[in-house]
């Protein structure tokens, strides 16, 4: 990341390091579609495409050694966590040089070196687990936080409300990311619940529960902060519902057909990385900046790409490797 | 019993107090240890096993949890994954079944999926069994479900001793670990327990009684059958030998292919039914490494494939005792005295 390069102390440093993750996800996910379309990364993907300003702004509002559980759908995350581009298109390549030898794939990698402790293929399983990490800093005075995303989906399953209640009387500083794009993979949440207002459900849990527009970087990371502090504090956890569209679909593959007519269309004028340009360019950033930016970025991702392809594949004589300690 | 973990040498303990002992001991000498579960704190366990272990170590260590669980295990791995050494009781396995997902997907792939850079060293402390009047839901043998699953650790002690020196290998162990108790033996008679010694490594089986006709073996309280079983055969002439399994994931095949190679016999016997039963994958790779050694087939008493009835004399009529096992141990050393005597 070159974040160093734009996070200075001008006006809008925080703004644009945020554009800066915010575009090195999207051309990332955009790369791993290429790919994925050339047969060079194999099996199902989910792509964030859309989501960006979530993560983005999450992690400006974390701290290094919290420790973040995201979903299967995590490159994004991982990405602003710190997790180097070709370590993680290395590990969706089956590349030794992936952040996990091959092991975990698209949806399962972990960089827990860079706070990033995993993606999980189970809807809802990382909550519980983000409470052992809340358990054990509160127990070593570490006074660090675990974020778990999920999505709305998720927030039907019964490790969630396990995880909640568990975090919840015990005061662990936990942050429950309910990242909602409107969809439990094919069909729209609103179907399968009596109120689709999720976060009110923080209140049976007696903890703060809060919407944000999960678009809005700033939002994000002022919301977030906001719950970081008061759980470093003992203050216990919190649930923020962030509402997002995906602009792709739920796997590489998903034509999609369940979407309304137009609703792609519509979201694509809210979408996250287009909005927070044009605030900076309406704010006076030049545009000739915003466009270096962006050419710095994707050169970086081609850079990364080329790299893990070059590397060469994990090897089958380590397969058993890692097995036990 | 002894009331801390500093205790050595010699104490006379029942099963459940030896696993309080190494739990005491746990706490004591690892800060990185907490111990929690269903009751487990200040109520002591249901079972008692874990009694005055929230006074001696804080509740900030020890602690009751809600009925949940999902989130009991998967705090475990968390925990674990971020440098503690979480001991989850699960009151009864037949529990572990609503949080297998924690279990199976979550603890057995942390370390494989993330390439040795993440770890769970998390223990798992369940029971399980029948005894008279325990309904279906309170009385599976479920370790072949657990011992299927690379990456986990499964064993399940008999003795005391075991039930001592196994959980703090289990506890030490830096791999989830599962220890499966038996409830029919936590108030048993006390027995002697050395406390103290080095922590075992979480694998390893043991003689528990030397003999050379045939190969026995057995795990948690079905060795005691097995014993019994060998003292009826010893009157006959007959001399088994007991293998004590201990951990049967990952099992200690050297020691039990010596045994069966050395007597050329093996009958297992296990509490679990015998479809898909752990007695089946010994049976296997004995039968393949042993093919030529052996002087009759592999023989596997189990519980028929059944649900488990509450009633004591139903369960009686399933659940193999120390005479059947000797019956099917005669059978076998007979099977290999006709066949000698066949053209």
């Amino acid at each position: 990341m070159s974040l160093a390069a734009t996070s200075g102390d001008g006006p809008f440093a925080r703004e644009l390091a945020a554009l800066d993750t915010m575009l090195r996800i999207r051309l990332l996910e955009e790369k791993i579609t290429e790919l994925r379309k050339a047969q060079s990364i194999q099996g199902s993907i989910h792509l964030c495409i859309g989501q960006e300003a979530i993560y983005a702004g999450s992690c400006q509002a974390l701290r290094a050694d919290d420790a973040v559980f995201s979903t299967y759908r995590g490159h994004g995350w991982a990405l602003a966590r710190g997790v180097p581009a070709q370590g993680i298109l290395a590990e969706l390549l089956g590349r030794e040089s992936g952040v996990c030898r091959g092991r975990g794939g698209s949806a399962m990698f972990s960089a827990a070196d860079h706070g990033f402790y995993g993606e999980n293929s189970i809807v809802g399983a990382g909550a519980p687990i983000a409470c052992g990490a809340a358990l054990a800093s509160v127990l070593r005075g570490e006074e660090r936080v675990a974020l778990t995303a999920f999505g709305d989906g998720a927030m039907n399953q019964g490790a969630i409300h396990e995880a909640m209640n568990f975090a919840a009387y015990r005061d662990l500083p936990v942050l429950f990311i309910c990242e909602n794009n409107t969809y439990a993979e094919l069909t729209p949440v609103a179907e399968t619940v009596r109120d689709a207002e999720l976060h009110k459900r923080a209140a049976a849990y007696g903890m703060p529960g809060e919407r944000v527009d999960g678009n809005d970087v700033a939002a994000v990371r002022d919301c977030v902060a906001h719950h970081a502090a008061r759980a470093r504090a003992g203050q216990g956890p919190a649930l923020i519902e962030m509402m997002t569209q995906r602009l792709v679909g739920h796997y590489y593959g998903d034509l999609q057909g369940y979407r309304p007519r137009g609703e792609l269309t519509e979201a694509r004028q809210r979408e996250p990385i287009a909005r927070l340009r044009q605030h900076l360019e309406a704010s006076g950033v030049a545009a000739d900046a915003l466009a270096a930016l962006e050419a710095a970025a994707a050169a970086d991702i081609a850079r990364a790409a080329e790299a893990a392809l070059a590397a060469p594949l994990a090897d089958p004589a380590t397969v058993m490797e890692h097995l036990y300690a | 019993m002894p009331e801390a973990s500093s205790s050595t040498g010699v104490a006379q303990l029942s099963f459940g107090k030896a696993v309080n002992a190494a739990l005491a001991r746990a706490l004591e000498d690892m800060p990185e240890v907490v111990l929690y579960g269903e009751d487990v704190g200040k109520p002591g366990g249901v079972f008692g096993v874990t009694k005055d272990l929230q006074r001696q170590a804080g509740a900030a260590r020890v602690f009751d949890t809600p009925i949940s669980e999902t989130a009991m295990l998967g705090v475990a791995v968390g925990a674990a994954m971020s440098g503690l050494r979480p001991v989850v009781e699960i009151m009864w396995i037949d529990f572990s079944l609503v949080a297998m997902d924690q279990l199976v997907n979550q603890a057995a792939n942390v370390r494989y999926v993330s390439a040795g850079r993440l770890a769970a060293p998390l223990t798992v402390r369940t029971q399980q069994g029948a005894t008279p009047g325990s309904c279906a839901q309170h009385s599976q043998n479920l370790e072949a479900l657990y011992a299927h699953i690379p990456g986990l650790r499964v064993g399940i002690p008999a003795t005391a001793q075991d039930a001592y020196d196994m959980l703090l290998a289990a506890i030490r162990s830096d791999d989830p670990t599962l220890v499966i108790e038996s409830r029919a033996m936590y108030h048993g008679d006390p027995q002697p327990v050395s406390l103290g010694g080095p922590i075992e490594d979480a694998c390893g089986a043991r003689v528990a009684r030397p003999g050379r006709d045939l190969t026995l073996v057995a795990w948690g309280a079905m060795l005691f059958q097995a014993l019994e079983a060998a003292a009826q055969l010893a009157r006959d002439g007959i001399e088994a030998e007991v293998i004590n399994a201990r951990w049967i994931a990952p099992f200690d095949w050297p020691a039990l292919l010596a045994s069966a190679g050395r007597t050329g016999r093996l009958l297992i016997a296990h509490e679990a039914n015998v479809t898909g039963g752990f007695g089946a994958e010994i049976a296997a790779r004995v039968q393949d490494e042993l093919f030529g050694r052996l002087h009759a087939p592999v023989r596997r008493l189990g519980v028929a494939d059944c649900r488990i009835p509450a009633a004591p004399h139903l369960q009686a009529a399933l659940i193999p005792d120390a005479g059947r096992i000797a019956q099917a141990a005669r059978e076998l050393v007979g099977e290999q005295r006709d066949r000698r005597v066949q053209p």
